[in-house]
C-alpha cells in the first residue's frame, strides 16, 4: 500500500505549476474578465503544447497515455490558478465521455483532436426543468435527428461537439455526439455568478446527433461519467480550496492590527487552520478517487462521492473564509477572492452540490453492503 | 500510489491473519461490547487480560511491529503495522492500556534514552509486562503544560520530588511513569524543565481517582511528597525537558489521531444499524431522506480520517517526521464523533436518553460515546491547542503576544 503520489507525480506537478504561475497570473485572470473572453486561448495553446491536454488518453489516440493519477495533477494546478481553459468541459467532461463510451472510430475522431487541443468537446446533459434523469429528460432523437434544450452548457460558444443525453425511439436514455457547427442549433450564452467560464443554453432543432455507447444504455452511461468526472473536477476543487487557504494566510501575516499581525489572533488563526484541516481531509478522499478513477472501477461510485462531498465543503469554507480574513477589502471587485468564491460556485453546481452525492453515496453504501 | 496490498503486504496480511485466527476469537458484529469510553473504572482482571494479549502478541513477534527487535519490537515496516492493526480489530480483544507506553514514552526514550534506559524500560513495554503513565498535567498547568510547578531539588546522585500533577490516565495500574518536573525557578519557563522516568511505587507517590462525568474514574491526580527519583532515571540534560516533552505530546498527537482515524468506522457500522431498526415519524429511518443524507456526510468525513490516517503513515514510512496532520485527526475526530453521537441518540427519539448495557438501542453505546467524546476534544491538547498547532506550525502563522517568555518563571504573572 502506499497512499501518496510518486516522484514521476511531483515532477509533472512542479512543471505544472511553475508554467502556470508564469502563463496564468491572477491579473491576467482579471484582464480576461472585463474583456469578457471566451477563454485564454494561449494558455490552451501552451498546455496542449506541453502535453497536459492529452495526459488521461491513450497514446494510440494521441494522448500521453499516462493514466488519472497524472491527470488528477493537472486538474489540480488548473483549479489553483482559475485557469480560465475549457478543460472541465472538454478533458474532464467530452474526452472521459468518449473515452468510456465511445467506439474504436469514434475515438479515433474525437481524442486526437481533444489532446492537441484543437477539437473542444463538451457535456450536455441538463434541462431548464432541473432534471437530469430518464423520466423528465425532454431531449428526444427520432430517425437520428436530436431536438431539445440543454442548459447549462459549459463552454458551448467554443466547442465543436457536445455529448448530449436525450431519450431514444424508446424513451429510454441514451448518448450522442453532437456537432454544433449544424445549421439548426442555437447558443445562447447564459448570465451567470462566474465572469469567466462561459455557459450556454442550446437548443437543438432535428439536427444530426450520433449514437455514443449502447442504444438506450444513456443512464448508466451518465452515472459513470459524472463518477468520473466528480474524480477529477474534485482535484480542481482542491487546488482552488488550497489557493484560499494560501491567500488568508498570507493575508494574515502582511496585515496589522492593534498593533500586532493579524494571524496572531485565535479568532483568525484557528479560522484558518480549519481551512487546512478540511483541505486536508478532502485531499485523502480525493487520492483515494484517483486511485480508484486509475484502477478500482468498482470503488468508484464510492469514491467519487467522498471525494465530490469533501472537495465541496473544503472549497466552500475555504473560499468563503478566505474573503472573510481579508476584511472588507475581500468583497471588493478588485480583490482575487470573489473570483475563487464564483468558480467553487460553478464547480459546486457543475455536477450538482452535496445534497445529491450524498444521495449517491447512501446508495452505493446500500449497494455494497447487499 | 496504490490502496491495494502489494504481494508482500498480502503475505504479511494473510500471515496475521492466520496468527490471529488461531489466538482470538472474530468480534460478533451484533455485539456492541468493547466500545465502553471512559465508564468504568479498569479492574485488575482487565488488566491482567490486557497484558495476557500484548504478552502473547509480543512473543509471537506481533507487538510494537516498527520497534527495532532489540528492543522488543518486529524491525517491520509502517505499512505492516497498518496491516497488523486492520486486521486486529476484527477480533475481540481486551481494550489497549498500553497506549501511553508504547505510543509515547516508548518513542521518547528511543529519542532522549541511553543506550541503557532503552535496554531496561522497552522490551517490558512492549511485551505489556510494565504499564506506563504520563504525569504532565497539572491543576495549573494545561494547555499551557510549560507552567508546571512540580519541583525537583537535585541531592547526591538524587533527585527529591514534590508536587501535584493531575488527568493521569491510568496513574492506579501503571508501574512507571513519564513525569516533567520544574529543578530551576530561576530560568525561563521552558528552560526550568527537567524530564524523568519514574517508578510509580517509590515512597511518597499517592494517586487518587478522579470521577469524570460518566460515572467511571480513569484519571487520577497524582500528589508526589517528597519522592527520591535516581539520577540514572532523568531523560536527557537537566533544563532540557521541555523539548523532551515535545517528543511525547508530538507522539501523543500521533498516537491519538492515528488512533483516531478508525474510531468513527467503528461506530459507523453501528450507526447504520441503528437506522435500520429505528423509526421516524412512522417511517423506517433509513427511508428518510435527510437521515440518509446526515449518514452519507459522516461517512464521508470519517472515510476522510481513515484516509488521512493513512496518509500521514506513508510519509512517515518515506522518513518524513510526524507533522501536523494528526492534529487534523484528532480535531476532525473529536468533533465528528460528538455529532455523530448526537445523532444517533436522536434517531432513538424519546429513548436516547436511555443509559447503559440495556439501553433499547446498540446497548447504549452512543449514549457513552456522547458522555466520553467531551475528554477526547481535551486530553492530548485541546481543540484549540491543535489549531494552534496547525496554524502556528504548519502554516507559519506567528505566535500571539506572550508575556511569559524570556522572563525567569518565578515572576511570570498568574493570576493567584
Amino acid at each position: 500500500m502506499n497512499f501518496l503520489f510518486d516522484e514521476d507525480q511531483d515532477a509533472l506537478r512542479d512543471a505544472a505549476r511553475k508554467l502556470l504561475a508564469d502563463k496564468a497570473t491572477l491579473e491576467a485572470f482579471h484582464k480576461h474578465m472585463e474583456a469578457g473572453s471566451t477563454h485564454d486561448a494561449e494558455l490552451w495553446g501552451l498546455m496542449a503544447e506541453n502535453g497536459y491536454l492529452g495526459i488521461g488518453i491513450p497514446e494510440e489516440f494521441g494522448g500521453a497515455g499516462m493514466g488519472a493519477l497524472n491527470q488528477v495533477v493537472v486538474a489540480e494546478e488548473l483549479g489553483y490558478c482559475l485557469a480560465h481553459t475549457p478543460y472541465t468541459a472538454s478533458i474532464s467532461g467530452a474526452a472521459e465521455a468518449i473515452m468510456l463510451a465511445g467506439s474504436e472510430t469514434q475515438k479515433q475522431a474525437h481524442l486526437p483532436g481533444l489532446a492537441s487541443g484543437e477539437l473542444i468537446g463538451t457535456i450536455a446533459y441538463f434541462e431548464a426543468n432541473g432534471r437530469h434523469d430518464a423520466a423528465g429528460m425532454q431531449a428526444q432523437v427520432k430517425n437520428g435527428k436530436l431536438t431539445g434544450t440543454k442548459v447549462p452548457v459549459m463552454d458551448a460558444e467554443i466547442a465543436d461537439f457536445a455529448v448530449v443525453s436525450a431519450q431514444d425511439e424508446r424513451g429510454a436514455l441514451s448518448l450522442y455526439i453532437v456537432r454544433l457547427d449544424q445549421p439548426g442549433i442555437k447558443r445562447q450564452s447564459i448570465k451567470t455568478i462566474e465572469l469567466h467560464r462561459k455557459l450556454a443554453e442550446v437548443q437543438f432543432d432535428q439536427v444530426e446527433a450520433e449514437l455514443l455507447g449502447g442504444q438506450g444504455s444513456g443512464a448508466e452511461l451518465l452515472d459513470q461519467l459524472l463518477n468520473r468526472m466528480a474524480i477529477l473536477v474534485a482535484f480542481e476543487q482542491l487546488g482552488g480550496a488550497q489557493r484560499c487557504l494560501e491567500m488568508a494566510r498570507d493575508y494574515a501575516l502582511e496585515r496589522y492590527i492593534f498593533g500586532r499581525p493579524l494571524g496572531t489572533y485565535q479568532g483568525i488563526k484557528h479560522r484558518i487552520s480549519d481551512m487546512y484541516m478540511r483541505i486536508e481531509l478532502a485531499r485523502s478522499n480525493c487520492f483515494f478517487g484517483a486511485w480508484a478513477l486509475n484502477s478500482s472501477p468498482e470503488d468508484l461510485p464510492e469514491a467519487a462521492a467522498l471525494a465530490r462531498g469533501a472537495a465541496c465543503d473544503a472549497y466552500e469554507f475555504a473560499a468563503q473564509e478566505n474573503l472573510h480574513v481579508h476584511g472588507g477589502i475581500g468583497f471588493t471587485w478588485e480583490a482575487n477572492c470573489h473570483m475563487f468564491v464564483k468558480r467553487m460556485r460553478l464547480l459546486d453546481a457543475l455536477l450538482g452540490g452535496r445534497m445529491l452525492w450524498r444521495e449517491r453515496l447512501f446508495k452505493a453504501l446500500q449497494a455494497k453492503a447487499a | 500510489m496504490d490502496f491495494k496490498d502489494t504481494p508482500q503486504e498480502a503475505e504479511f496480511r494473510a500471515e496475521a491473519r492466520a496468527w490471529l485466527d488461531a489466538n482470538a476469537k472474530l468480534k460478533d458484529p451484533n455485539s456492541s461490547e468493547g466500545f465502553g469510553m471512559f465508564s468504568e473504572r479498569e479492574n485488575p482482571d482487565m488488566i491482567k487480560r490486557a497484558q495476557a494479549w500484548q504478552a502473547k502478541k509480543a512473543d509471537a513477534g506481533w507487538a510494537c511491529i516498527t520497534w527495532p527487535k532489540e528492543y522488543g519490537g518486529r524491525g517491520g515496516t509502517v505499512m505492516e503495522n497498518i496491516i497488523f492493526n486492520q486486521e486486529e480489530r476484527r477480533y475481540e480483544t481486551p481494550p489497549n492500556v498500553f497506549g501511553i507506553g508504547i505510543g509515547m514514552a516508548g518513542p521518547t526514550i528511543m529519542t532522549h534514552g541511553t543506550e541503557e534506559q532503552k535496554k531496561r524500560h522497552l522490551p517490558p513495554m512492549a511485551r505489556g509486562d510494565i504499564i506506563w503513565c504520563q504525569l504532565f498535567s497539572e491543576p495549573g498547568a494545561g494547555s499551557d503544560l510549560a507552567a508546571l510547578r512540580t519541583r525537583s531539588e537535585r541531592q547526591g546522585d538524587e533527585w527529591v520530588v514534590n508536587g501535584q500533577k493531575v488527568w493521569t490516565s491510568g496513574a492506579h495500574y501503571s508501574k512507571w511513569g513519564i513525569l516533567v518536573t520544574r529543578s530551576d525557578f530561576d530560568a525561563p519557563k521552558h528552560k526550568g524543565l527537567t524530564y524523568f522516568v519514574v517508578d510509580m511505587e517509590s515512597p511518597g507517590i499517592e494517586v487518587r481517582p478522579i470521577k469524570q462525568m460518566t460515572g467511571g474514574a480513569n484519571f487520577n491526580e497524582v500528589f508526589f511528597s517528597d519522592v527520591r527519583i535516581p539520577d540514572t532515571n532523568r531523560l536527557d540534560a537537566v533544563g532540557n525537558g521541555w523539548s523532551v516533552a515535545i517528543t511525547t505530546l508530538m507522539n501523543e498527537r500521533m498516537s491519538i489521531g492515528t488512533g483516531m482515524n478508525l474510531a468513527p468506522a467503528d461506530a459507523f457500522d453501528e450507526l447504520r444499524r441503528l437506522a435500520e431498526s429505528a423509526y421516524l415519524d412512522g417511517a423506517p429511518a433509513i427511508e428518510n431522506s435527510l437521515v440518509r443524507n446526515r449518514i452519507a456526510e459522516f461517512y464521508t468525513r470519517l472515510k476522510s480520517l481513515e484516509l488521512t490516517g493513512y496518509r500521514t503513515l506513508s510519509y512517515i514510512s518515506r522518513g518524513a517526521m510526524p507533522g501536523t496532520e494528526s492534529a487534523v485527526l484528532k480535531l476532525a475526530g473529536g468533533i465528528l464523533l460528538q455529532e455523530m453521537s448526537a445523532f444517533a441518540m436522536e434517531l432513538q427519539g424519546p429513548l436516547g436518553i436511555e443509559h447503559g448495557a440495556d439501553a433499547s438501542f446498540n446497548h447504549g453505546l452512543f449514549q457513552d460515546i456522547y458522555l466520553g467524546i467531551p475528554a477526547m476534544r481535551i486530553a492530548g491538547g485541546s481543540d484549540e491547542v491543535q489549531r494552534n498547532v496547525i496554524g502556528e506550525r504548519e502554516l507559519g502563522l506567528p505566535q500571539e503576544n506572550r508575556v511569559d517568555k524570556g522572563v525567569p518563571f518565578k515572576d511570570v504573572p498568574t493570576g493567584a
